[in-house]
């Protein structure tokens, strides 16, 4: 980082040691911002990269002040933030633009919290609006109104209140292509030509193209927890052009960055359970980590294409060809790492000799593939464990809900356990019912479980 | 509809022990209130029948409704904001709401009237505040349900723009939280008037053997009529009372309504809106428009300034201050416990006069009229479902009928009654066959409109697939519509079932021309017990009533409920 050579009066916001957790009513906490040691200097546009549920969001909101950490400070111009940041603004992937008020009322809302009397708002809120292009539509309501130009309200009642951080969450992820690609010209216009007085932008985004074409300056955060893995600098002049050939380089070189960090991730344990008795239940729960939430139609997709070309693709390619996001794909690719059916290796996607026949054989082949590979994976080894344990075969999925709760937060369980039904139901490994909220053995399988049971042991 | 809402909140059983005995002990001491004073004379008024009596009279219910209203929209407020933003809070205010809304509010009518004839012994006041106490417990409930459940689903990022933006907390009361809320509050202040003059109509009648304490309103107006068998003025009464509660909706509550359209949290224009013939005419008034530009915001700026920036640095300002709550708070939880304390002592010193035998009489009286609930609602059901499915059917006569049955349903069942028990008498029927149709009378309109509602919901694929498929008669009832009106119906059944529960109070016992007509129930129990002064027993039938409305309520209509959204619900 070249920050800290940089004199005091530079830095706009310092984040020292950030740290978030959740707490959770069992008392084992979810770690989501992990040691966060960043700097923003005075006139960069800083984007946020990383994948969903990287904690990027809580990150934006602990910097304007929303939320707290739980460890660490941020300092702003040297002074922690406590609370909201009266000089940082923010701008919403949703527009949060409040239904019931006009275009210029919304506008005006940060200036009637300053108590600015009602023709200077009025006259402010006026400026921003000629400025960003909404003249003539003060009066409409937000749903009179279409996508973009609700982001362009939104950008205005940030801007109204002459804040010197700009922060932006995901601001073009709810646009459509064309809208997204015109808003963020104009942005960036007014910007590089200073007509707002803004010091520093900061943006969140899941979108590498988006971060290399805007940002100076990319930090790529990990998930689970989230953790700084790269500090990038982008010094491509602006306009910058998504053809040439640097610009391609940057993009893959971030994919690569991207793709990297989130692997280990995947093959390290979540967290330790500290347990003082020995059992093999227990063991298994220890070593509980999160599946990826992978589609099974959309990985036999996707094996498919790629073993037609060779076996071998390059992931960044492949996302843009398939309109699929590094945050859409990633998933899957994880899943196939996970059945070892491919394996991914700078920023390419390569099959393995299982991921080659997978792609060759027919559904009824590929579900003994997919059911010999969840056999190896500890959330299933326990749920067959119980469920062969017990002799009726059968048990609530409260029971597993509350094991993975120890792991993850209540959704997350929830989600996890959704997705190892779905599997299991795939593989026939075990049954659910819906009804009972019971996940079961039937003959066939107590069999089988049996015999996996004698083979594991 | 709103009574849903209750049910899908879970709560700890810890939290509703503590709060079923603090809801006890307040009973209690009303009722111990009750019984240190000697019994006063009631107020005499006797009631004229002339015609132009009407109008005054129906300007009295009325200033009986908007008072009640105006109490129960402060409370909700307070309720509702403390509920919402005070965790603390929360743990207790929200079980205790899910008891009190379904706790069947005219079981306390004798008690209620007979604390306030006690705290006012020679004037109307005390007669007046109790049917206005009354009328604010039947209808306040699901308008702090409506509030709070506004309010705790106001999506996060609205929430923190607010925050971001600076707004004081009253600037995000004002822009934010009401206006979120604010459907919700319209529609069920529209229900909870609905329900208020059921109450008041009661209210205003009940009459404790020779005491009658009797209010000039509609309500004692159509009684006096129907007890004289003056059927002119009855129907004249009933008109009048047809006529407020017409005017109501189309001068207040559609305008209301119309108006509300605009705080939907919809960011698509949607087909169906809300319109008002008012609403247009007083937004295309000039005179309108200048009392809102020159005065409404010139106020409105002037609360903001005062209250935006005043208000919280105030609060923040010193130490003092903060131990001063505290002390403050402190004072008001140790007085709060020791009331309810010696309240409870009270209540458990009436019960140790009771007998073993009386209490097995109490219990066999809340069966019985258990049973007359169960018959109502299933006369309910066996009429309203197949009428329901047919107009929810057929989207022409849904148009044609919803009106008729709007006007219907807004006649409130207790205003029927004295010309029903009359003519029932007359016809040489009972009080058992009288009750039930009260009861029915109650209890049925919730249920067709949703069963209407769920009806009209199926979407047209599933009809047309069904037709496809062949299916025919008591096949595609079974698969396609009783699954489909499923959750519909039990919400109708489980606002329906209150309904009954408080009818059976009025219904079980009644003063016809002199005489008293009783039938075996708790309702009749309740009311013979306050006016002999059997205050023991009172108390024993109040509270096991109550306790058995909220054990159903738990047992079988929630778990139904959470069964029926969680298998049948269409979306």
């Amino acid at each position: 980082m070249t920050s800290s050579r940089k004199s005091d009066d530079q830095i706009l916001a310092k984040l020292q040691g950030v740290t978030k957790m959740y707490s959770q009513p069992d008392h084992y906490d979810i770690l989501v911002l992990d040691d966060i040691n960043l700097t923003i200097l005075k006139g960069q546009f800083v984007a946020l990269l990383g994948p969903s549920g990287s904690g990027k969001s809580t990150l934006l909101r602990i910097i304007t002040g929303l939320s707290q950490p739980s460890f660490g400070t941020v300092l702003y111009r040297a002074r922690p933030v406590t609370r909201p940041n009266p000089h940082a603004a923010m701008v919403f992937q949703s527009f949060a633009l409040y239904p019931w008020l006009t275009v210029q009322q919304n506008v005006e809302l940060g200036l009637t919290a300053k108590g600015i009397d009602r023709t200077e708002r009025r006259q402010k809120a006026l400026r921003l609006i000629d400025l960003i292009g909404l003249n003539g539509y003060e009066e409409a309501f937000p749903k009179e109104l279409s996508g973009g130009m609700r982001q362009r309200v939104g950008f205005a009642r940030a801007l109204a209140v002459d804040p010197e951080l700009l922060c932006m969450d995901e601001p073009f992820s709810a646009l459509d292509f064309l809208t997204a690609e015109n808003l963020r010209s104009e942005l960036l216009d007014l910007w590089l030509d200073d007509k707002i007085p803004l010091q520093s932008i900061l943006m969140v985004t899941h979108g590498i193209e988006e971060a290399v074409y805007m940002a100076d300056r990319i930090i790529v955060l990990s998930k689970n927890p989230a953790r700084i893995v790269a500090d990038l600098v982008v010094n491509l002049p602006h306009p910058r052009n998504r053809k040439s050939g640097d610009f391609i380089y940057l993009v893959d070189h971030v994919y690569k960055t991207v793709t990297a960090s989130d692997r280990p991730q995947l093959n390290s344990p979540l967290k330790l359970v500290p347990s003082s008795f020995h059992d093999p239940e227990s063991e298994e729960r220890a070593q509980l980590k999160p599946i990826p939430y992978g589609h099974l139609s959309m990985l036999s997709g996707l094996l498919e294409l790629v073993s037609d070309r060779g076996g071998r693709d390059d992931l960044y390619r492949l996302g843009s060809e398939l309109l699929l996001e590094v945050d859409d794909l990633l998933p899957v690719t994880d899943t196939a790492e996970l059945f070892h059916l491919a394996t991914v290796a700078e920023g390419d996607l390569i099959l393995t000799e299982q991921g080659r026949q997978f792609a060759e054989v027919d559904v009824s082949l590929r579900k003994q593939i997919i059911r010999r590979e969840l056999l190896n994976i500890p959330l299933f080894r326990l749920i067959l464990r119980v469920l062969s344990a017990k002799s009726n075969h059968s048990m609530s999925k409260e029971f597993f809900t509350d094991i993975l709760e120890e792991h993850f937060s209540h959704d997350q369980a929830e989600r996890q356990l959704a997705l190892a039904i779905n599997w299991a139901r795939f593989a026939d490994l075990f049954h659910y019912d819906t009804d009972s909220e019971r996940l079961y053995l039937a003959d066939d399988q107590i069999a089988e479980a049996a015999d996996q049971d004698a083979v594991l042991d | 509809m709103f009574g849903s809402r209750s049910l899908q909140s879970s709560s700890s059983g810890y939290a509703d022990a503590v709060i079923g005995v603090a809801i006890l002990a307040l009973i209690s001491l009303a009722v111990a209130w009750a019984t240190h004073k000697p019994t006063g004379a009631g107020a005499p008024a006797g009631i004229s029948l002339a015609y132009t009596h009407l109008p005054i009279d129906a300007l009295f219910s009325w200033l009986r409704m908007a008072a009640a209203y105006a109490i129960s929209l402060a409370f909700t407020m307070v309720y509702a904001y403390s509920a919402a933003y005070n965790r603390r809070a929360e743990r207790i205010l929200i079980p205790l709401l899910d008891i009190l809304q379904s706790v069947p509010v005219l079981s306390f009518l004798p008690v209620v009237l007979l604390a306030f004839i006690h705290l006012f012994p020679h004037s109307a006041l005390g007669v007046n505040l109790a049917s206005i106490v009354l009328i604010f417990t039947g209808q306040v409930w699901n308008m702090v349900f409506a509030l709070y459940n506004g309010l705790i689903t106001i999506p996060r990022d609205l929430s923190e723009s607010a925050l971001s933006l600076q707004l004081s907390p009253w600037q995000r009361f004002r822009t934010l939280q009401l206006p979120y809320a604010m459907v919700g509050l319209v529609w069920n202040s529209m229900m909870s008037w609905a329900g208020g003059w059921f109450f008041l109509m009661a209210a205003e009648m009940f009459s404790l053997d020779n005491h009658r304490y009797r209010l000039r309103g509609l309500g004692s107006y159509l009684q006096t009529a129907a007890n004289q068998g003056r059927w002119g003025r009855e129907f004249l009464a009933l008109a009048t009372l047809i006529g407020v509660i017409v005017a109501m909706d189309q001068l207040v509550w559609r305008p209301l309504l119309a108006w509300a359209d605009k705080f939907k949290l919809e960011m698509v224009e949607s087909d169906q809106r809300f319109r008002s013939v008012v609403l247009v005419i007083l937004r295309r008034s000039r005179l309108v428009q200048w009392v809102g530009r020159t005065l409404l915001v010139p106020m409105v700026e002037a609360v903001d300034g005062w209250l935006g920036v005043g208000l919280p640095r105030w609060r923040r300002q010193a130490a003092w201050l903060g131990s001063l709550v505290g002390l403050v708070r402190t004072l008001i939880v140790a007085g709060g416990i020791f009331v309810l304390f010696s309240a409870l002592e009270d209540g458990l010193r009436l019960m140790s006069h009771l007998s073993a035998n009386t209490l097995g009489v109490i219990a066999l009286a809340v069966g019985a009229t258990l049973i007359r609930v169960v018959v109502s609602l299933a006369f309910s059901v066996a009429w309203t479902v197949p009428v329901g499915v047919f107009i929810g059917l057929s989207p022409r006569f849904a148009k044609l009928l919803t009106p008729i049955t709007q006007i219907a349903a807004s006649v409130p069942a207790t205003a029927l009654f004295p010309g029903l028990v009359a003519l029932l008498f007359r016809l040489g029927g009972g009080l058992v066959s009288a009750s039930v149709l009260l009861m029915v009378l109650g209890t049925q309109w919730y249920i067709l409109f949703n069963v209407i509602a769920g009806a009209s919901a199926i979407p047209e694929d599933l009809k047309e697939a069904a037709r496809m498929f062949g299916l025919r008669g008591t096949h595609i009832w079974r698969t396609l519509i009783l699954p489909a009106i499923f959750p519909y119906l039990i919400t109708g059944l489980i606002t329906a079932g209150g309904g009954a529960w408080n009818a059976s109070i009025v219904a079980e016992y009644v003063a016809f021309r002199g005489h008293i007509y009783t039938t075996f129930g708790v309702g009749a129990l309740i009311a013979q017990d306050s006016q002999h002064g059997r205050f023991p027993a009172l108390l024993a039938a109040t509270c096991l009533l109550s306790l058995t409305v909220v054990v159903i309520n738990r047992l079988i209509w929630r778990r139904l409920y959470q069964h029926a959204t969680h298998r049948y619900s269409l979306s």
